[in-house]
């Protein structure tokens, strides 16, 4: 089982922390800083496997990192997974970021979490591995984005400033204003209110 | 004007044009805020995009624990953006703890039975991850049906929350049991992936399913060989290998239904040799198959020829370039090396050579599997392998290493000067890094190889000469210096170098010892006995090791202080003794800490034993506990003791337990009127606890005689009361005899004690009555 997966860069800066054993939320962000120290020490040419740290339960889990410019991609596990297996799903997972995002890069994860978190739910639900088919996880991934469109966000918003001006409750607007010398004539906004 | 709310995309560019920590912080708060601001509103448009932005800071560490009840909120909404946000945010923000988190069960509920596909996808997901033990029995049926539906998608998830489900509440397994059947004939990979997870979880919870899903292990061995033998099928290949996950989760489901099972493993047999030798090992997919390939071989009952296969498998992963597979390959051999011993022992000096990488995870394993690995025969050159390593391996290792070397020795030692030579070797390389019983262990070793005394105390003199800050090592040595320093004056030991060694240099090298800042209390103890035993060693005169020790009785350790005291008074009072107990020690026996003090007790009670008086130094040990005792024990009886000291011990634990003698109970004054006072006596027999026997006095120290006094007693139901006759009604002026009258007092129950008396007299000329209670009475008259 998946114990946790986070996505941080190389000053340690959380982009992605899910957890699916639960912990206090203190307890969270101290793991996430003790991965992070224990990954930095390691060199470019060692091998990703680390046994975890004493927060997050110590030698039964290991932790299986991969390194991707400027983000580490590290996934607790128990003993119960195959640790070849994980990098590959790491690597499925990266993978699968490219295609949504066109060339991922740290900004789309920066920007768009909440979309990383979908894409992410995907892949691995309940700490067990869902899918590992690169296309049917895009093809989800784009049906929903489709259905979230179609229900209103951007697409609505003029009908709903439309609705926003109507409901304001503008008073009498005078049909001339004579201030001394200066005679405007206001024009007539009634298809407007 | 209302503000408008920012969009997650510009908080998240405020934040990341914070600063300094202080500033993102700031801006944080005041987000916050206006979140806070927003949910109080209950803006219905942009709720989700305020939970969004609140997850982002979540994620950051900053609380947000009052966007729980938004995220209900949300769940319910219609809308599928909403439902989206709200249940990313009940999984990364509720908990079992929350009272929130039952709350999304009934919405679960609907979104499961008539949400739209996503949707159901989203419940299930949420379930899967948060679902606590009540939700998951409530929801169970809904996701069985779930289960059959046509949608590949939702079923997929369906299954890997059941298996959740079954995590949590065992007894669904009943449920989920059924299903399966069917479940397996499908073809969609990621149903076929989560049906076997679910296959997995229900045969490790109980026997029964096991033996049941034993059934299956030829359909099983069919989908593997479909998918080893099919030709390159892009959609789910990694590398060239078909779906390399569904391949190892079907082989470490077959390890499950193989295990110790003959007919299973008969088989898979052809099976897993075809995987083994068909799949391509150039990449990381092949090698992960590979690699549960052979640990699914050597689990399960198979052909040897299979076994010898699949270690040699193992073996070429060790010589692999890529490290993961170097790591991966060290930890299998690990769990095989228990059962297959033999075939391991083959690629031994591939391992050993592991030692040397630089990686720790890799050093590490390494280390592990070569202290496994160390048997009678190549138990020599293991260790001065590990020896190499110990030198220079990383200080997070020095610990195990130092203590595996010395176990391998103890068990495999070929003879005890190489065993006494390693431990020495150890000792001076991670001296701090042993265990507290090494030295124990070498003293006694050496203690009982009478011929190699003399060596043991010359390499040990050269070691410490070398080098005083290793404290296993110094304790070692100033004991063994002490016991045997006249083999070490006569330099004749003929296996190691001659060395001329004097008195002086060996004094001289224990008091640096004693005065060293680096010793540890134990060990100057050892180094100030060691000096004395060397008094009757030496043949040179003793004054030197008169003078430390006398200026060590006045140390500021206790026990430092106490031995350089006894030592003196060896040298003034009991001179013609000090031969005598500083002899040679004999034999030890093994087992238990503190073995020397031990020894060395017992050695001198022998002693004593023999001469007719015991040593002052002992005897007046012995007559501090006398006194100790005799203090707390204040008037009970004990036996006398017997004087002679070996015994002592025994008869001091053998005391008996007096119980303590029953404090009387104070007196107490009840009545006091014109020179009449009562008073109450109590007593409370050992042998009748409920009973209490009350005295009650009447004085009379007016002028006037009290006459016709009657006492009359009352107390509570549950108390029983027997009063006798008075001695008498007149209580005569200026101090006559008193009137006594005893009160028996039944309290079984330990009831509180209340008393109230009537009085009725004549007291100067005039008739009194009093009717009281008495309100002092002490606890020990019911308790």
């Amino acid at each position: 089982m998946i114990q946790a997966i986070m996505v941080f860069n190389n000053h340690g800066k959380p982009r992605l922390v899910r957890f699916y054993q639960r912990f206090p939320e203190e307890i969270q962000q101290q793991i996430v800083r003790e991965t992070f120290h224990l990954v930095l020490k390691r060199d470019d040419n060692i091998c990703n496997f680390l046994e975890g740290g004493s927060l997050i339960g110590g030698s039964d889990y290991k932790l299986i990192y991969r390194h991707y410019a400027t983000l580490y991609f590290v996934f607790c596990v128990d003993s119960s997974e195959s640790e070849l297996g994980i990098l590959d799903l790491i690597q499925v997972f990266v993978e699968t970021l490219d295609k949504c995002f066109e060339n991922v890069c740290e900004l789309d994860l920066i920007f768009h979490m909440d979309k990383v978190h979908y894409i992410l739910q995907e892949v691995v639900m309940g700490g067990m591995v869902l899918e590992t088919n690169m296309n049917e996880i895009v093809a989800q991934i784009e049906a929903q984005n489709r259905l979230e469109k179609s229900e209103g966000g951007l697409s609505a918003a003029p009908a709903r400033a439309v609705s926003a001006v109507k409901n304001i409750n503008l008073p009498e607007i005078p049909r001339n204003i004579n201030i001394g010398d200066l005679n405007i004539k206001v024009p007539n906004l009634s298809p407007f209110v | 004007m209302v503000v408008p709310s920012l969009k997650l995309q510009d908080l998240i560019e405020e934040i990341r044009g914070a600063k300094t920590q202080a500033q993102e912080r700031e801006v944080i708060q005041k987000e916050c805020a206006h979140i806070r601001a927003s949910f109080r509103d209950g803006d219905p448009l942009h709720r989700h995009r305020q939970l969004a932005k609140l997850l982002y800071v979540h994620m950051l560490g900053y609380p947000a624990h009052f966007g729980q009840m938004e995220c209900l909120k949300l769940i319910a909404s219609p809308r599928f953006s909403d439902k989206r946000m709200g249940y990313l945010g009940a999984m990364l923000l509720l908990d079992e703890r929350q009272d929130a988190h039952l709350l999304i069960t009934n919405s679960i509920k609907n979104d499961l039975s008539q949400g739209s596909q996503p949707v159901q996808g989203l419940a299930l997901c949420t379930l899967s991850t948060v679902g606590s033990a009540e939700m998951c029995r409530d929801l169970a049926t809904e996701v069985e049906k779930l289960l059959l539906q046509p949608s590949p998608y939702v079923r997929k998830k369906a299954v890997l929350t059941a298996v959740h489900m079954i995590r949590k509440v065992p007894e669904l397994s009943n449920i989920f049991l059924p299903p399966c059947a069917q479940l397996l004939q499908e073809r969609h990979h990621g149903i076929l992936l989560g049906t076997i997870t679910l296959i997995t979880e229900l045969c490790e919870g109980s026997p029964a399913a096991l033996r049941h899903f034993r059934k299956v292990v030829p359909q099983l061995v069919e989908i593997l060989r479909t998918l080893v033998t099919s030709g390159y099928s892009a959609e789910h290949s990694i590398s060239g290998v078909s779906d390399p996950f569904l391949q190892v989760q079907i082989l470490r489901l077959l390890r499950i239904l193989g295990r110790n099972h003959e007919d299973s493993s008969e088989t898979m047999n052809d099976l897993l040799a075809q995987v083994a030798t068909n799949t391509e090992t150039s990449r990381n997919a092949g090698n992960a198959v590979l690699l549960e390939t052979v640990l699914t071989i050597m689990d399960i009952r198979s052909a040897a020829g299979l076994r010898v296969l699949a270690v040699n498998i193992l073996g070429r992963f060790l010589l692999n370039s890529d490290k993961n597979i170097r790591y991966v390959a060290l930890t299998s051999l690990l769990r095989l090396v228990q059962s297959d011993h033999s075939a391991v022992q083959r690629h031994r000096s591939t391992v050993v050579e592991c030692l040397q990488e630089p990686d720790t995870s890799l050093s590490r394993r390494a280390l592990e599997l070569s202290l496994a690995l160390v048997n009678s025969s190549n138990v020599r050159s293991m260790t001065r392998e590990l020896q190499g390593f110990l030198e220079s391996c990383p200080p997070d290792l020095r610990a195990d290493c130092a203590s595996g070397i010395l176990l391998a020795a103890e068990r495999f030692a070929p003879t005890k000067r190489w065993h006494i030579d390693t431990i020495l070797h150890v000792l001076t390389t991670a001296g701090t890094h042993v265990r507290d019983d090494a030295v124990a262990n070498l003293t006694q070793l050496i203690g009982g190889a009478q011929e190699l005394h003399a060596y043991s105390v010359c390499r040990l003199y050269s070691a410490l000469a070398e080098d005083i800050s290793q404290q296993p090592l110094v304790q070692v040595a100033a004991w063994c210096i002490g016991e045997y320093g006249d083999l070490l004056l006569e330099g004749s030991c003929e296996e190691t170098e001659p060395l001329q060694v004097e008195e002086e240099e060996v004094l001289v090298l224990l008091e640096k010892v004693l005065q060293s800042h680096m010793s540890l209390p134990a060990t100057r103890g050892y180094a100030l006995t060691a000096l004395m035993k060397l008094s009757t060693r030496l043949r040179g005169d003793n004054n030197r090791i008169r003078q430390v020790v006398s200026i060590y009785g006045s140390c500021l350790d206790v026990e430092l202080q106490q031995r350089a005291v006894e030592y003196n008074t060896l040298f003034r009072k009991y001179d013609h003794m000090r031969a005598a107990i500083l002899e040679k020690m004999p034999l030890m026996e093994r087992g238990g800490p503190q073995v020397d003090e031990e020894a060395e007790e017992s050695k001198e009670a022998r002693l004593s034993e023999a001469a007719p008086v015991p040593t002052e130094p002992q005897a007046s040990k012995l007559l501090d506990l006398l006194d100790l005792l005799d203090g707390t024990s204040g008037d009970s009886q004990h036996p006398p003791l017997d004087p002679s000291p070996g015994g002592t011990l025994v008869h001091l634990l053998d005391l008996p337990c007096a119980p303590p003698a029953l404090a009387p109970i104070p007196n107490v004054k009840v009545f006091e009127r014109e020179g009449l006072q009562l008073n109450l006596s109590f007593a409370r027999p050992s042998e009748i606890p409920a009973l209490l026997l009350i005295t009650a006095t009447a004085t009379n120290s007016s002028g006037s005689d009290v006459t016709h006094f009657v006492c009359q007693a009352a107390v509570p139901k549950s108390i029983q009361l027997q009063l006798q006759a008075p001695s008498g009604d007149t209580v005569p002026a200026q101090g006559g005899l008193p009137i006594t009258q005893l009160l028996r007092i039944l309290n079984p129950n330990k009831a509180p004690l209340r008393l109230k008396l009537r009085l009725t007299y004549n007291h100067f000329g005039q008739s009194v009555q009093e009717i009281f209670e008495v309100n002092n009475l002490p606890l020990e008259t019911w308790q």
